[in-house]
């Protein structure tokens, strides 16, 4: 079947809901094809509503970003770099010759203009540390067994606080008249599949397994391996987007990329918006005191 | 025409740069997406989301700040003998912060009918849940104080009964003015620990000129219902001072790229307009002794300054060149 290699954890049925395991989702956009399959499986398993059909004239995109509605989303990047050498495994046809400057390939592209393609499958970055999880009133965003942010929808008033708490504008309030509109929506990373031991709908459909699924510690220590694999192969900017040293602590959907994080709409440091809790609420109390000492000095020597 | 003319030699120009270049960009031309998109970021794409607030959110800023602080006025009132003003002071706050706010948040939830689930959880890293806890506790102590205060001042009932009213409106109003220095400030706190640029770089101004544009709006308010005495007028030297003070602070502390919707645009134009209305214009207006036109001034300020930040919100989010520069601080 396509996609089963040897360390495919995609395809397999399993059980880390009820062993509780930490699950997370590793994009590796060297690989991405850009076919979009793990858009479509993404609104046909959670019945997400289409949120309009608008021509962006933005390269192949026309989905533009994460919402309401927008649950995956594949990037196309062009960018006047080199693209690297293609890596495709034991069976690529570059591998061995481009590391000699006489090869063909090689010749070609540096004669070209540099430019490259990349496609990622952007995502709800499900945080160590979520802003929307923390800000949400109602408690109506938990975090699940697998260490996942999933919004109960039946609890949501639709305040909006989590739309502007969420360091990588992920979540959204879903508008009128789309169906269930008013809540606040993302990805669930199929918590509902998950309970019964499937994999993720956009991980089980993606032909490549740009998009892999299983166990956080086991996807960390690939991803490392496959960002050393690729720059010992010409992918020099390639590098690891898990932001552990911010306030978020790292994220249970992270992504190799090649080049700034920027380029993709990812914020270089992204901070849990709590962190600014204690300044605010200090100015918050100071002048609460402030304004009680003014009113009774007021009354005091003025009456 | 010859080809010397500068209309030629502009066309001369752009098929230049357009050799060169491999594109041209001009004025209503928009080059995004080819064959290198030239935005910042993803295409110019938000990197976080604007707010999705609505009107009544600065609305309900507003009133909150003119509820909260009148039950302030109220304590202030009754402490010292000032029955009358903290009669009208309670009315402003029951109204103010215990009926229209409540109103305007529930309008704004994109569900209104599930309101009472803020009540499901106490939160404190959650500002939102910290804001509608505070809300209820202030409205139910000043519909209570106003109640109390009502049937002592009008003397309903007599002895030991009329005495408890009176413990029960000073309990009351004292709680009214606790939680009502709290319902003005939160909502600064609310907006200044967001991923927001220009909101979380402002977050110690934010609560700080909040609560005192609500205290300044509360005397103000007063003041126009016909308490013009000299303990309002100081509150209203207090809140303009203030507002002025922070009106030089915020065009002090800039922050460029990360901060410029309040700097530039249209909603920098309302915060500006805001916070002069509330601070130089109302402080001379009262140094001239036009107490009601600084009073209107200063209301007018404090609602035109909320206004501004919701949509200094919206600006700053939808930019992401200020959230990349943001982080760089």
């Amino acid at each position: 079947m396509i996609g089963e290699g040897l360390q495919s954890t995609n395809q397999r049925k399993h059980s880390y809901v009820q062993d509780r395991v930490e699950v997370g989702f590793f994009t590796d956009p060297t690989v991405c094809i850009g076919c979009k399959a793990c858009e479509v499986a993404c609104k046909e398993w959670n019945q997400v509503p289409d949120d309009g059909f608008i021509w962006s004239g933005n390269s192949y995109d026309n989905t533009g970003h994460l919402g309401a509605s927008t649950w995956r989303h594949v990037m196309f990047l062009e960018q006047d770099r080199q693209k690297g050498n293609q890596v495709t495994g034991p069976m690529g046809l570059l591998t061995q010759q481009s590391a000699s400057p006489a090869s063909p390939a090689r010749t070609n592209q540096q004669s070209e203009d540099p430019f490259r393609w990349v496609f990622l499958s952007d995502v709800c970055k499900h945080c160590e540390k979520a802003g929307c999880l923390e800000a949400c009133p109602t408690g109506s965003i938990v975090r699940t067994e697998t260490g996942t942010v999933l919004v109960q929808d039946d609890v949501c008033n639709g305040c909006g606080y989590c739309v502007v708490s969420c360091p990588f504008g992920v979540i959204d309030r879903r508008p009128a008249p789309l169906p269930n509109a008013g809540g606040a929506f993302k990805c669930t990373f199929c918590y509902d599949r998950q309970k019964s031991g499937l994999t993720p709908a956009c991980a089980k459909v993606c032909p490549t397994e740009s998009i892999v699924f299983g166990r956080l510690d086991d996807l960390r220590a690939r991803a490392k391996e496959r960002v050393q694999h690729l720059k010992q192969n010409g992918y020099a900017d390639a590098q690891l987007y898990d932001p552990t040293e911010t306030s978020v602590r790292g994220i249970h959907a992270f992504f190799l990329i090649l080049g700034e994080p920027e380029a993709y709409g990812l914020p270089p440091k992204p901070q849990v918006p709590t962190i600014y809790l204690k300044s605010a609420w200090t100015a918050a109390f100071a002048t609460a005191i402030a304004s009680i000492i003014a009113t009774l000095a007021a009354f005091a020597f003025f009456s | 025409m010859t080809t010397n003319s500068p209309s030629e030699k502009r066309l001369e120009e752009l098929r230049e740069q357009a050799w060169k270049n491999g594109v041209v960009a001009g004025r209503g031309v928009d080059i995004t997406g080819g064959p290198i998109p030239r935005k910042p970021g993803y295409y110019g794409q938000p990197v976080v989301k604007p707010p999705v607030w609505t009107w009544e959110v600065p609305l309900y800023f507003f009133f909150g700040g003119v509820g909260g602080m009148s039950g302030v006025i109220a304590l202030g009132g009754i402490l010292f003998h000032r029955v009358d003003l903290a009669l009208t002071a309670m009315w402003t706050a029951a109204i103010a912060g215990a009926v229209l706010s409540p109103i305007l948040l529930i309008m704004d939830l994109g569900r209104p009918h599930l309101f009472l689930n803020m009540l499901r959880v106490f939160k404190h890293r959650s500002a939102m849940s910290m804001g509608a806890w505070i809300l209820t506790a202030f409205g139910m102590s000043a519909v209570a104080g106003l109640i109390t205060l009502e049937l002592h001042a009008h003397q309903i009932f007599l002895g030991t009964f009329d005495q408890l009213l009176r413990l029960a409106a000073g309990i009351f109003i004292f709680g009214a003015a606790i939680f009502g220095t709290l319902l003005a400030t939160y909502t600064g706190v609310l907006i200044g620990a967001t991923a927001i640029p220009a909101w979380f770089l402002h977050r110690t101004l934010l609560p700080i000129h909040f609560g005192t544009a609500g205290l300044g709006s509360a005397a103000a308010l007063l003041e126009l219902l016909g308490h013009r005495i000299a303990a309002l007028n100081f509150l209203g030297f207090y809140a303009a001072a203030v507002e002025t003070a922070l009106l030089i602070w915020l065009s002090v502390d800039k922050h460029g790229e990360a901060d410029r919707a309040i700097h530039e645009h249209g909603s920098g134009w309302l915060i500006r307009i805001g916070e002069v209305l509330n601070g130089p214009l109302a402080l001379v207006l009262r140094f001239f002794g036009l107490i009601p036109w600084a009073a209107i001034s200063f209301l007018c300020g404090a609602l035109v300054s909320r206004i501004g930040w919701i949509a200094v919100g919206k600006v700053s989010g939808s930019d992401p060149e200020s959230v990349f520069a943001a982080e760089r601080y």
